[in-house]
């Protein structure tokens, strides 16, 4: 079920801005692929770019191919003119850099939120069931069990990003993209989500953007690389590749200082 | 590129809101079109006709004066009165205690018009006779104390009095806004220049805030122009325009006077009175685009620091 | 700088011997008295003219300012004394603004409770002459008639916050935005006169109808609700619509079932506020709605009357004899303005008592 995501020649632009500039790539379905890069160069633009979620963003616009390939063969085009961005983000969800549970739900309705919120009629024992299976996949079932009822605001910060990816697989996504999942968290709830996401990549074709390079290390299996062209020009995918070599032995001598620490 | 919603959920709420939109353009247009149907007789009728005899103008102008008048005193008045609040509760109150004070002030302004119109008559314009009289015996040279002091106190300078009580919240929240926002980085540079309170209020609050003075002063003024029925009870209306502040022969104001006469009124007077509501219409609408324009101009001014 | 600063002494003096560079300054408590003085001494100069309370405080502010700067810039020098006159000078300003406020609500407390009574709540002025009658009448005409009016204008007002914040783009929502600040000045008279005008198009002159005053009323509400409800709106965090988005949620469903859940406090304030700013306007209803002695529910059925405009006729056309209408006048001031208050200390309430927790 989880889908492969083939990028061709995608750039992205806020008005008349180029902001980020022929990106392709190939995103393999059950695995982790990490994006690195300095800030500012086009990492997270990318990102919300797959789900279509910069469209939001007023003027901002694509040109290029995103094209999502089923495991049973079925192809779509993202970016095709009869493909409604809402369902494309059904297919595809997404975590923020800040936990942001919705505040005037509890922590069961949030989980709900998904389903609730499309409208869906589904009879209570089939929620229970639905809202249990997403928790504990996102490792939280134990620790929130007795305070379903309770408003999600009220969890820690690291409690508060698990249900945010509880209520993102709820509504049985294929693909789940993260932007910086942990840059808002402590160490402990770091360690929490970065297992977390080991084990749902059994599921899903997960996409991460973080700044931390140990992260993408130990979590991804391919890394892609962005940076900047130069001051003032669109940014670019440098390269990608499994993540051992472009830690150890990267094609691109730019990725090679940027792992090694020598700038961004 | 702006994406049509293609949702039909999506496309009828979007529809709806923009549509709440657009009704607002419509009222205001509105608002014009029918004030200009209903006064359009007043400006076609022979002068004989309207009420006064005089024609439309001679009816208006000494309204326009009485309204102009009015709004000035209670400007002059509660200007510095509004800038001195603001600066107590932005500089110099308490800070626990800033926010209290702060709506004790706003209190004036939750006060119905009619309730100050009534203050006015009992309370104030009696307790100004005896100063209308000293002014009168010692001040008369000056044409604005003539005289003959008016013995009730509903005199032009009551009620702009009133009008000042009344536009005093207005102006000074405005101002404050505008001088709480003053950067502290600024603050502290005076202060560590060894300036004292005044000093540095004076170096870094005024200048920063003169704009939101003005502005505030002008939404004061297009409230002050417009201020009906606290007129209509204090002002005793007599007389034509003149510049004596003291007696009981005063014009009366646009707004005031509609209020006074269109109960009683049929046939072209209803057309006159709102063909001077569409001059008062006018009048507020440009005091309040130039003050949106001094306010908003500052915003520009204080996001590119 | 008069003083320099002198050089820290380089030698460790036992403390409490050591001197510290020091100016000469007056204590809080003798500038306070001294301000105090001059208030007393103003105060009897007052009495000794004979002039009332309000020139006596004036005098003696205008005393104790003069000695407190006197005094200061004897001890203190120039700068310091100036500081403390204009310190004086602000205080005194919050002062001179409280005066109309306590004298007012003084007033009409104690010229309105004569008349607070049971009869004023249950009868109306019908076959009234002289004593006794009330403002039934009044008060449930103010009542349907203001709720006509947020009937009107809340959901106007609140769907063109919401395009605003969340549809608007380009010159349209510059247009709409510049005319709801433009309606904010229309004085209320004009906007009575456009309800009487629009009206009168349609049932010919002289049309007085309860409905007429409600669009009056909805002509000064709305851009009160669309202003604050935009603030509000503005105020719910990006990153949950966008939490919504991710899930698949459309648009619409994002906006009536997060941003607007999530600010429900603040938009119930906002319409409260609205409300409290139009239930005490006069003019408009003067010339739409007029005046009637007894009791007219049906909006949409000639003359009803409403509580200010009934405060305003009681007081201006008393009749024969005046008192007993008088008093009725200033009994109606007093129900409007505990009304007004009513209303805004349950904005308050509600933006208090509903606000989500949006910490995160």
């Amino acid at each position: 079920m989880a889908p492969r995501i083939d990028v061709t020649d995608l750039d992205l632009y806020y008005g008349s801005f180029l902001a980020v500039q022929g990106v392709t790539l190939s995103i393999e379905p059950r695995s982790i692929t990490a994006l690195i890069g300095p800030s500012g160069c086009g990492k997270s633009t990318f990102l919300r770019a797959l789900n279509r979620l910069h469209e939001v963003v007023p003027g901002a616009r694509v040109e290029g191919k995103v094209v999502l390939e089923g495991s049973s063969g079925q192809v779509v085009d993202l970016y095709g003119s009869d493909v409604d961005p809402v369902d494309v983000r059904r297919r595809i969800g997404m975590v923020f850099q800040r936990p942001n549970p919705f505040p005037t739900m509890s922590v069961y309705d949030n989980v709900a939120a998904g389903l609730r919120l499309n409208g869906a009629r589904m009879n209570r024992s089939a929620l229970d069931d639905l809202v249990e299976r997403s928790l504990r996949a996102a490792n939280l079932w134990t620790e929130v069990k007795d305070r379903l009822d309770r408003p999600g605001g009220g969890l820690s910060g690291g409690q508060q990003q698990r249900l945010c990816i509880a209520r993102a697989i709820a509504v049985e996504p294929e693909v789940l993209l993260m932007d910086e999942p942990c840059s808002a968290l402590d160490p402990i709830s770091t360690l929490a989500i970065e297992d977390l996401m080991t084990e749902l990549k059994e599921h899903f074709t997960i996409v991460i953007v973080t700044h931390n390079m140990q992260q993408a290390a130990r979590v991804s299996e391919s890394t892609g690389f962005f940076n900047l062209a130069g001051p003032g020009r669109p940014g670019h995918l440098v390269e990608i590749n499994p993540t051992g070599k472009i830690f150890s032995n990267p094609d691109n001598r730019a990725t090679e200082d940027y792992v090694s620490g020598r700038f961004g | 590129m702006a994406r049509v919603p293609r949702r039909p959920g999506d496309r009828v709420f979007a529809g709806t809101a923009t549509g709440a939109g657009i009704l607002i353009l419509v009222v205001l247009a509105g608002v014009a079109v029918f004030l200009v149907t209903e006064a359009w007789p007043a400006f076609t009728a022979p002068p004989a006709a309207l009420p006064g005899g005089t024609g439309l103008a001679g009816y208006v102008a000494p309204l326009i004066f009485g309204t102009l008048v009015a709004a000035v005193i209670a400007l002059v008045v509660a200007t510095p009165l509004a800038v001195g609040i603001a600066l107590f509760i932005t500089h110099y109150a308490p800070r626990r205690l800033a926010a209290a004070l702060g709506s004790v002030v706003d209190l004036l302004a939750a006060i119905p018009s009619v309730v100050y119109g009534f203050w006015g008559i009992a309370a104030l314009a009696p307790s100004l006779v005896p100063a209308y009289r000293w002014a009168e015996k010692h001040l008369g040279v000056i044409p604005l104390f003539a005289g003959p002091a008016s013995t009730t106190g509903r005199t032009m300078l009551t009620a702009g009095l009133v009008l000042a009580v009344m536009i005093l919240p207005i102006i000074s929240a405005i101002t404050r806004e505008v001088f709480s926002q003053v950067p502290a980085l600024h603050r502290e540079a005076a202060l560590a220049l060894g300036a004292t309170r005044w000093e540095t209020i004076r170096l870094t609050v005024l200048p920063y805030g003169r704009s939101g003075i003005i502005g505030g002063a002008m939404l004061g003024l297009g409230r002050a122009l417009g201020e009906t029925l606290a007129i209509a009870i204090v002002l005793s209306t007599s007389g034509g325009i003149t510049l004596d502040l003291i007696s009981s022969s005063n014009p009366s104001t646009i707004a005031a006077n509609i209020a006074l006469q269109f109960p009683e009124s049929s046939g072209l007077a209803v057309n006159a009175l709102i063909a001077s509501g569409l001059v008062l219409f006018v009048l507020t609408l440009g005091v309040n685009a130039l003050a949106r324009r001094v306010v908003g101009r500052r915003a520009d001014l204080s996001g590119a620091t | 700088m008069s003083t320099a600063i002198r050089p820290a002494p380089v030698i460790d003096i036992p403390t409490g011997t050591r001197q510290l560079p020091t100016r000469r300054r007056l204590r809080r408590s003798s500038t306070a008295g001294l301000y105090l003085a001059g208030l007393l001494a103003g105060g009897a100069l007052a009495a000794l003219s004979g002039s009332g309370i309000v020139l006596a405080a004036g005098y003696g502010a205008v005393l104790g300012t003069v000695a407190v700067y006197v005094v200061s810039r004897s001890v203190e020098g120039r700068r310091t004394a100036t500081d403390r006159l204009v310190t004086c000078v602000v205080v005194a300003a919050f002062g001179i603004a409280m005066v109309p406020l306590v004298w007012l609500l003084w007033t009409v407390v104690s010229k309105g409770a004569r008349r607070l009574d049971g009869t004023f709540f249950d009868s109306s002025m019908l076959g009234i002459v002289g004593p006794g009658g009330g403002g039934y009448h009044a008060v449930l005409g103010t009542v349907v008639i203001t709720a006509l009016a947020a009937v009107i204008s809340v959901p106007i007002g609140l769907l063109t916050a919401i395009y605003l914040v969340e549809y608007g783009t380009g010159r349209l929502k510059a247009a709409i935005t510049f005319l709801v600040d433009t309606m904010t000045g229309i004085p209320s008279i004009v906007a009575g006169l456009f309800a009487y005008a629009l009206f009168a198009v349609f049932f010919g002159p002289g049309v007085r109808l309860g409905v007429a005053g409600a669009v009056a009323l909805s002509v000064l509400m709305i851009p009160v609700v669309v202003r604050s409800a935009e603030e509000v709106l503005k105020l719910v965090p990006a990153e949950l619509r966008e939490a919504s988005y991710a899930l698949g949620v459309p648009k619409w469903r994002t906006i009536v079932k997060v941003v607007v859940p999530t600010s429900i406090a603040g938009l119930g304030t906002a319409v409260m506020l609205a409300l409290a700013r139009v239930v005490g306007e006069t003019a408009p209803l003067l010339v739409t709605v007029g005046i009637t002695n007894g009791t007219n529910l049906n909006p949409f059925d000639g003359r009803m009357a409403t509580l200010p405009v009934f405060a305003y006729y009681q007081l201006t056309q008393p009749g024969f004899p005046p008192g007993f209408a008088i008093d009725r006048a200033w009994t109606a001031a007093l129900v409007l303005i505990a009304l007004v208050m009513a209303l805004d200390l349950a904005a308050r309430l509600i933006g208090r008592c509903f606000a989500p927790s949006t910490r995160r």
